[in-house]
């Protein structure tokens, strides 16, 4: 049985969709935000890879690499905005963080 | 073209150049200086106005005066200035008004007095640029930038409710004229140019004449105003100072009568004569229903303002029925009286009103706290007999009493009214006794009867200036109502050739029969 | 302005406006004497010349001529001019209202002697007398109206003179504002002249009137109505606002707040005759509307009658005047409505003088009684006032329709004239004013006997106090009474029978109305008529009236107690003046004002202002309100509306 594209397209689907829920659902924990973040780039790296592979084409596995360093980048400094945050509010529960509120 | 003598650019940029200077003597330590000067140049520009009369050629409808330079090559605009007929009237109206009130002003304006001179001077000039203005850009620059100065001596030399007011008039007027923007660049898109003058005569299909017709109404309908939306104007004149008051009346509802008169009469004749109806009756409902509101104001300032839209009511049915009286009477003779008494109220209105304005500021001037209510007065004619005197001259103007200002205009739209249909005309008409109701009513509570407040017993009686300044408007009372015909010569010929482009072709010979068997 | 005599009328028009202007700016400055000489000499010099007038337009007979001053205004192919008519019909009126007005002048300086007002006074009345010259003598609509609306301000600020007095000011306002309500319907025909005309000028108009008179105008949808009946018809108003006929009677009586010497000139001779001078100027109009003419016979016949009633109820002199003064402008206007124009001029001259008298002989008495004009207070003034009491008496007499004085034959002829009417309303009208010239000598007579006979109940401290009253006053009394006795007598043939009339041309009669013509048939001259009188039933009338009037005041006053009582409801209804002024004052008055409260509160404060204006304020404020809670700050929310975006136009992008 051979993997055609669609498969891969529909894993990372699912991943983008689970990535999207869990940011929409998500309540609780900005960790949780984060990870969802990452879910939906993983989603993308593999649209990436997949399309990569069946068009035969480099640049899109090149792509990845620099998805992959943006969001380890990212991942750092939202952490350490998650620090600072716990630090100012005592809290990082998405619910209280309304500041934006019109 | 050889070069000439700008003078209407000398009359619009003397006003503003000499605002500059009042403004150049700062605060109020060279008040006198600041009056001085503004006298001077209010002076100054009405003498400006004799070589315009005596230089405008009665005998030709054509644009005189004319200045012409291009002023943004990429639109095609132009500083364009001429006058015909009838804005050469309301030019030397303008500025006639602009030395009242700056004469007016040296008199009762104690605080930022440059300040205030130098605001109204750059209205008076915007003003004249407004009439002058022959070119869309430049018209709509003036029409709005005269505003500002308004805005800002509502706003800041105003009475207690001031800023509501200020703010209510800037929204009102402005609104509106951002439509009036858009039917001229639309226009603009027609014809690649912003000259009026181009305007005329376009074959524009009614759908189209019908939007630009709109959207000029609003702007002008709330200069006028009509109603139903006249509500700023009696909180403007209310909380403006004596001054402000008396250019809004006297001149800033010109505008709106004006701006019918030349666009959209001429840009949208089709449109005009499909809503005349409309708007006859927008002019009756403000001479009945506004003036049954006349009656029960408490403030005299309002009363006043009602009375100022009751009165402007005539201007816009004077302009509108041209088109019912040319289709029953079948020729364009009998339409000249219609737009000739709609003019010539406006003029009338300026002075009665204006006048009026000012002695009302004065007595508030002369009470401590500056009420202006009729209850707070009564009995003034012991006390200033000669002002009294006076202001019953100006309230028979209001009245319209044969032999003032006031009549003129309102016999000839009331004869043409009956051209029109009766029941115009008795509608129109009822202002003979709702016009004296509110006026001699008002006047027989705050001149007439015992002295009821003690403090009115102390007035003094007015001033040498204050003399002059009712003595000139006293003579343009008499002026206008003793002997029009001055007027109506400059008028007539710019009229003719006005109703010749309002009048969509054809109209004159469809006369329905049967009608006046 | 070519014809010598249009340049002397306006001479003569212009002379009083000089005085007034004088008076009125310089007054204070040149003081009283100087001002009453310039004023008096000069109309006084307005008078002479106008006697020339008469010479030449009367005893010589000249044509008419008209002369144009200068263009007031055009209008497309309409010229308005200020231009004069000099025929016999307005040389009689420029006669009339100068004889009045020197003599009203004169009277002026004694009567208003200690009033601070005085050169005010003097300017005004001088005024007064200019926009009634040019009311007489304009040949246009136009200037008709000018001269209309001229005395009405004159009227009004007369009226007001005193303007510390409350009601001054009420009844000052009262009179122009009913008189405005007439000037609508005079402004409407003038309108109604023009279209249909196409000119103002009266020449031109009434040799059009064949070609109009078959036009007519659509009112209402399918209701057309003929243009000459309109025309009068709104004339009419206006004339009925003016001249005082009901139901725009209202505002006479309220004008005797005024000083006497106007309430003779103004409110009695010359003024309130306007309306009565313009229909018979409008004759050529009036003549080809029966329907109207037919109104007029109504109106005039109740005004005659009903309110003269009123008169019997009053008790201040001024009032009891004033309320006879309107009943004969009921006969005049019934006079006219019977096409008797001559008749009506007639006793509109002969009025003129007898009322002016009367009242400036109550002037009189109110200056003796020190301004009382209650005749409860007053009685047995006789004795005292000797000179005013023979005024009065001739004025009373003249009024009252006696042989040989004034009254009587312009009374009778008017009478004779309605009766031989043909029109619909004439009956109505005969009956009223027959028993209106009982009426008549029943209430002059009661003021007659309350003021000068029955017993004194003059207020103690006033007794020692009465004297006849100063030479200034006198002279006008003698000079007025002259007339009252002996021009009836002298003018009734020229007047009404002779061929030419006196009036002549000037006015104009339909054959078929002709009723002066059938009355010439058995006219037998002057005297004649005044030996006969006793043979006509309104001669005994009068008597009965003046009778009645003793018996009831002088002989036996308990009896009026007894008949207030009997007829206690008729007595309020006449105390109340018919229920008028309630009803105006209900209706019109409170009825304006609250529609206008209505206006202002509901309409245009909550309605345009609150709900429109305030309102789209507010509706902008709430709806940034509302949008605003869409704006919640959880990130979560923010991306589910983005999903639901990109998924909404990646539908739209596939289906769409």
């Amino acid at each position: 049985m051979t993997i055609s594209l669609t498969e891969f397209l529909m894993l990372a689907a699912i991943l983008f969709g689970l990535g999207m829920a869990g940011i929409i659902i998500n309540r609780k924990n900005i960790i949780v935000l984060l990870m969802s973040i990452e879910l939906i780039l993983l989603a993308v790296n593999t649209n990436f890879v997949a399309f990569s592979y069946f068009l035969g084409n480099v640049v899109g596995q090149v792509f990845v690499f620099f998805v992959l360093t943006v969001a380890a980048a990212e991942a750092a400094i939202g952490l350490a905005i998650l620090v600072v945050l716990y630090r100012r509010r005592g809290t990082i529960e998405v619910e209280q963080l309304d500041t934006l509120k019109g | 073209m050889a070069w000439q003598f700008p003078l209407l650019s000398l009359l619009i940029w003397l006003p503003i150049v000499g605002a500059v200077c009042v403004l150049l003597t700062g605060s109020d330590k060279h008040a006198g200086t600041a009056r001085g000067i503004a006298i001077l140049v209010a002076i100054a520009n009405l003498l400006l106005c004799i070589p315009l009369y005596l230089g405008f050629d009665v005998t030709s409808y054509a644009m005189q005066f004319q200045e012409e330079h291009l002023w943004i090559r990429a639109y095609q605009t132009h500083y364009a200035l001429g006058v015909d007929g009838i804005s050469v009237l309301m030019v030397i109206l303008t500025n006639f008004t602009g030395l009242l009130v700056v004469l007016a002003s040296s008199q009762t304006i104690k605080l930022r007095v440059a300040q205030y001179m130098a605001a109204f001077l750059t209205m008076q000039g915007m003003i004249v640029g407004v009439f002058c203005a022959m070119d869309a850009v430049l018209f709509y620059v003036f029409w709005e930038g005269m505003l500002i100065p308004m805005y800002l001596s509502i706003g800041m030399w105003g009475s207690a409710n001031r800023s509501y007011a200020s703010i209510k008039f800037f929204l009102f007027t402005f609104f509106g004229s951002i439509l009036m923007l858009i039917a001229l660049l639309y226009l603009y898109n027609q014809t690649g140019t912003f000259r009026i003058q181009e305007y005329y005569g376009l074959p524009l299909s009614l759908h189209v004449q019908k939007y630009l017709f709109f959207a000029f109404l609003l702007a002008f309908a709330v200069k006028v105003p009509m109603w139903p939306l006249h509500t700023w104007l009696p909180d403007a004149h209310t909380e403006a100072p004596a001054g402000g008051s008396v250019i809004l009346a006297a001149l800033m509802l010109k505008l709106g009568v004006y701006g019918f008169l030349r666009f959209s009469m001429p840009i949208t004749p089709l449109a005009c004569m499909r809503l005349a109806d409309f708007m006859i009756g927008m002019s009756l409902i403000a001479i009945v229903y506004v003036g049954l509101i006349a009656i029960v104001q408490k403030d005299m300032k309002k009363l006043i303002a009602y009375s100022s839209v009751a009165h402007m009511g005539f201007s816009t049915l004077g302009c509108f029925m041209v088109y019912d009286i040319i289709r029953r009477m079948g020729s364009f003779q009998d339409a000249y009286m219609s737009l000739e008494g709609a003019v010539i109220q406006m003029i009338a209105h300026a002075f009665g009103s204006g006048a009026m304005f000012l002695g009302i500021g004065l007595m508030a001037d002369r009470l401590a706290n500056h009420s202006r209510l009729i209850k707070s007065y009564g009995g003034v004619a012991h006390s200033m007999p000669v002002f009294a005197a006076f202001f019953m001259l100006f309230a028979l103007s209001n009245v319209g009493l044969p032999g003032t200002a006031g009549f003129v205009g309102e016999f000839m739209v009331i004869m043409s009214a009956f051209q029109t249909h009766f029941w115009v005309a008795t509608m129109a008409a009822l202002t003979l006794v709702l016009g004296a109701s509110y006026t001699l009513w008002m006047y027989k509570r705050v001149f007439l009867g015992p002295v009821t407040n003690a403090a009115v017993a102390t007035f003094k009686d007015i001033n040498v200036i204050e003399r002059i300044n009712y003595i000139l408007l006293a003579a343009g009372v008499f002026f206008v109502g003793l002997y029009p015909l001055p007027i109506i010569n400059v008028l007539r010929v710019t009229i003719g050739h006005l109703l010749l482009q309002s009048i969509p072709t054809g109209l004159a010979m469809n006369v329905p029969m049967g009608w006046a068997a | 302005m070519d014809q010598p005599l249009i340049l002397l009328a306006t001479i003569i028009m212009l002379l009083p406006l000089l005085g007034a202007i004088t008076a009125g700016l310089f007054g204070h400055r040149i003081g009283r004497n100087a001002t009453h000489c310039i004023t008096v000499s000069l109309v006084a010099m307005a008078f002479v010349l106008s006697m020339y007038l008469v010479k030449v337009m009367l005893l010589d007979a000249h044509p008419a001529i008209e002369g144009t001053l200068y263009t007031w205004a055009t209008a497309g192919s309409v010229q308005f001019d200020v231009a004069l008519l000099l025929d016999r019909l307005s040389t009689v009126m420029l006669f009339v209202v100068l004889f009045i007005s020197l003599a009203v002048h004169i009277y002026t300086i004694g009567y208003m002697a200690d009033d601070p007002g005085y050169q005010r006074f003097f300017s005004y009345v001088s005024l007064f007398t200019f926009a009634m010259l040019v009311l007489v003598l304009a040949n246009n609509f136009l200037l008709l109206f000018f001269g209309w609306e001229g005395v009405g301000l004159v009227s009004y600020l007369l009226i007001g003179f005193w303007f510390n007095k409350e009601s001054a000011n009420q009844g000052s306002l009262k009179a122009f504002l009913v008189n405005r309500v007439g000037d609508i319907g005079f402004l409407l025909a003038i309108a109604a002249v023009l279209m249909f005309f196409g000119t103002l000028n009266y020449h031109a108009v009434f040799t059009q009137v064949p070609q109009v008179v078959s036009r007519s105008l659509a009112l209402f949808p399918n209701y057309d109505v003929p243009v000459i009946a309109l025309i009068c018809f709104l004339l009419f108003i206006g004339a009925m606002g003016k001249s005082a006929q009901v139901p725009l009677h209202v505002w006479l009586p309220e004008s005797m707040e005024g000083p006497t010497p106007i309430s003779a000139l103004i409110h009695a001779a010359t003024m309130v005759t306007a309306g009565i001078y313009m229909v018979a100027r409008m004759s050529p109009l009036f003549e080809y509307a029966p329907a109207v003419l037919s109104m007029i016979l109504v109106i005039g016949g109740t005004t005659a009658f009903f309110l003269g009633l009123v008169a019997l109820v009053q008790f201040d002199i001024k009032r009891v005047i004033a309320y006879s003064t309107i009943s004969q402008l009921g006969y005049m206007a019934v006079a006219l409505g019977a096409s008797a124009y001559d008749a009506a001029i007639f006793h509109l001259m002969t009025h003129a003088f007898f009322k002016a008298l009367l009242f400036l002989s109550a002037g009189s008495v109110i200056i003796a009684m020190h301004h009382e004009q209650d005749m409860r207070k007053m009685g047995g003034l006789a004795v005292h006032l000797p000179v005013t009491y023979l005024t009065f008496v001739i004025g009373g007499l003249a009024l009252s329709a006696i042989p040989p004085f004034s009254g009587f034959f312009s009374k009778d002829a008017i009478i004779d004239a309605v009766h031989l009417s043909t029109l619909p309303g004439a009956h109505y009208a005969y009956y009223c004013v027959l028993f209106g010239a009982f009426i008549t000598p029943l209430y002059t007579f009661r003021a007659l006997f309350l003021t000068f006979h029955t017993r004194s109940r003059v207020e103690a401290k006033l007794r020692g106090h009465i004297h006849e009253s100063p030479w200034v006053i006198l002279i006008p009394l003698v000079a007025l009474a002259i007339p009252s006795v002996f021009m009836g007598q002298m003018l009734i043939g020229p007047m009404l029978f002779a061929q030419p009339s006196l009036l002549g041309d000037s006015v104009f009669v339909l054959p078929e109305h002709n009723v002066l013509a059938q009355m010439a048939r058995s006219y037998v001259g002057a005297s004649k008529m005044a030996l006969d009188a006793g043979m006509h039933l309104t001669f005994w009338f009068a008597m009965a009236g003046i009778v009645m009037a003793w018996m009831f005041i002088a002989a036996h006053p308990q009896w009026t107690e007894v008949l207030k009582r009997r007829f206690h409801w008729v007595y309020a209804l006449l105390v109340r003046k018919f229920g008028f002024d309630d009803f105006n004052h209900t209706v019109f008055v409170k009825g304006t004002v609250e529609l206008g409260d209505v206006c202002y509160e509901v309409s245009d404060v909550k309605l345009i202002d609150g709900v429109c204006v305030n309102g789209s304020g507010q509706a902008i404020g709430w709806l940034a309100r509302t949008v605003r809670y869409v704006q919640t700050g959880y990130l979560y929310h923010y991306a589910l509306s983005m999903v639901i975006g990109v998924l909404v136009f990646l539908l739209w992008f596939i289906w769409g």
